[in-house]
């Protein structure tokens, strides 16, 4: 199971880059995406809406059934990944890179401590 | 999933690596690669799904007329038509012709019948075909326990059976039925299946179950599980009993009024179904396409025209062959016409879709 060292991770599986000034990427881990497996359809914020952490901010959905997406953290939505309502299998083929889900302009960046190590992740799914 | 009942072939998943869920009281594969590639193989090549969990019945006679009369009186399709080998559709229904269970019989000799049901109902069906049983004369047997099922399926499955059988081996017509004795003991054999593609369905002892698998797969079948089997069903609009079918739902409604014999003098449900073939039907079961980018569309889902709402939906996925989500819903009378207008409500929005024709490849 691929667990990149340099991001973070929520318990309900989602992963968090930091860009740059207080700009994160998100996405769902390896882990997430083979539980869900093939992907079908995700359903994505639009940009400019906020939300606070652990609020429902997006959906993934495979052939079997749809699963909630969680804000890791509180900010305002500022990019979504369009490549994916062609293709949500994107998200199963490269989870931590063309797979990314939105960029969110962080509200309250101390949040960022709250989140796991890949360490922790780790021992979370093993 | 303690509680749960373990197919003959369960070992054989768990090596494969098979995702186990339940489904219908069993522990069930429900994908073993994925749910799309299973898919893809049963509609080009060959796949094999193990469905151990349906029930085997057996009903016998003491004379040639005597079990298929008393089927009459209780299925909806003609018993009395079968020659020895053939087999058809049919459903057993409740006194207000709502659907109980969907399944096959199979006239196996000149006085005994095959039947082949649904594993959420076999309790169900048993139970209230033992009520109906003549005095005597009749008697009804559940072996559900003592067989392995296997349903190989696929343009491919002709060739499949020539390998399993050899070339001397006679693969029954479409709907038929044939006992094979082999080195591995009797295996029944119908020409049926859940995909909408040729193919056949393999009922052996428990014990053999592994090998008959193992055979399959050295024939050239993909293992498919569940998840596979109900996006193929679907995409040919064959009903799923629990979602498509009910007991407040009749088969006229549910569109299968070709396993219905009207002509019959009486069977259980019949006279519910002769009210509805006069005065017209307030619901239909119809075949949903989403005719825009969608989320999958759901069971449960509500249907709209306008603000209206005229149904919900009681199957839905996104097709792995047409690559759009499908569904199908009882909808009321005059939204149901083929190339009508809908919405489905999906997580609080709406999305355009029409009603198509049966099935949707």
């Amino acid at each position: 199971m691929n667990v990149p060292t340099e991001l973070k991770y929520t318990e309900s599986h989602e992963w968090v880059r930091s860009d740059e000034d207080d700009v994160v990427t998100v996405g769902i881990t390896d882990y997430a995406q083979q539980e869900m497996t093939e992907l079908v359809y995700v359903e994505l914020p639009e940009v400019g809406q906020k939300f606070n952490a652990k609020d429902e901010i997006a959906v993934v959905e495979s052939v079997k059934s749809a699963s909630d997406i969680y804000a890791p953290l509180s900010g305002e939505v500022v990019e979504i990944n369009e490549s994916l309502a062609e293709d949500a299998a994107i998200v199963n083929n490269s989870p931590f890179d063309d797979g990314w889900l939105f960029k969110l302009n962080l509200s309250n960046p101390s949040e960022l401590d709250n989140l796991m190590s890949a360490d922790a992740y780790t021992a979370k799914i093993s | 999933m303690d509680d749960l009942r373990r197919s003959p072939l369960h070992d054989t998943h768990i090596q494969l690596g098979a995702r186990m869920v339940p489904f219908a009281g069993w522990e069930m594969p429900v994908q073993y690669e994925g749910i799309i590639p299973e898919n893809r193989a049963v509609r080009q090549k060959l796949g094999v799904f193990d469905i151990s969990h349906m029930g085997e019945l057996f009903v016998s006679g003491n004379s040639a007329g005597s079990a298929a009369g008393w089927l009459d009186t209780i299925l909806t399709n003609n018993v009395a038509k079968l020659n020895i080998g053939q087999g058809q559709y049919t459903l057993l229904l409740n006194e207000t012709g709502g659907v109980i269970d969907d399944l096959i019989v199979c006239r196996q000799s000149d006085t005994n019948y095959f039947l082949v049901v649904n594993a959420s109902k076999v309790e169900e069906d048993v139970s209230w075909m033992q009520a109906k049983l003549p005095a005597s004369g009749v008697t009804l047997t559940n072996r559900s326990a003592e067989f392995a099922g296997l349903a190989v399926q696929g343009p491919e499955a002709v060739t499949a059976f020539q390998t399993m059988f050899g070339d001397s081996a006679q693969l029954p017509e479409r709907f038929c039925m044939s006992t094979i004795a082999t080195d591995d003991g009797d295996v029944i054999i119908c020409r049926t299946g859940y995909t909408g593609e040729d193919g056949y369905e393999l009922f052996c002892t428990a014990a053999t179950g592994p090998n008959w698998w193992q055979r399959c797969i050295d024939a050239g079948a993909a293992p498919a599980g569940l998840g596979a089997r109900d996006s193929l069903r679907l995409e040919k609009c064959y009903p799923l009993n629990g979602n498509d079918l009910s007991p407040d739902r009749t088969p006229l409604e549910a569109g299968l009024a070709f396993a219905v014999d009207l002509h019959k003098p009486d069977f259980i449900g019949r006279e519910t179904l002769i009210r509805q073939k006069t005065k017209g039907l307030h619901r239909r079961l119809v075949a949903i396409k989403q005719t825009g980018k969608s989320p999958s569309p759901r069971a449960g889902y509500l249907v709209l025209s306008g603000d209206k709402e005229v149904g919900t939906l009681s199957s839905g996925g996104v097709s792995p062959n047409l690559r759009c989500g499908i569904s199908m819903a009882y909808i009321t009378s005059g939204h149901n016409k083929i190339g009508t207008a809908l919405d489905v409500e999906i997580r609080g929005k709406r999305f355009p879709a029409e009603v198509v024709k049966k099935p949707f490849i």
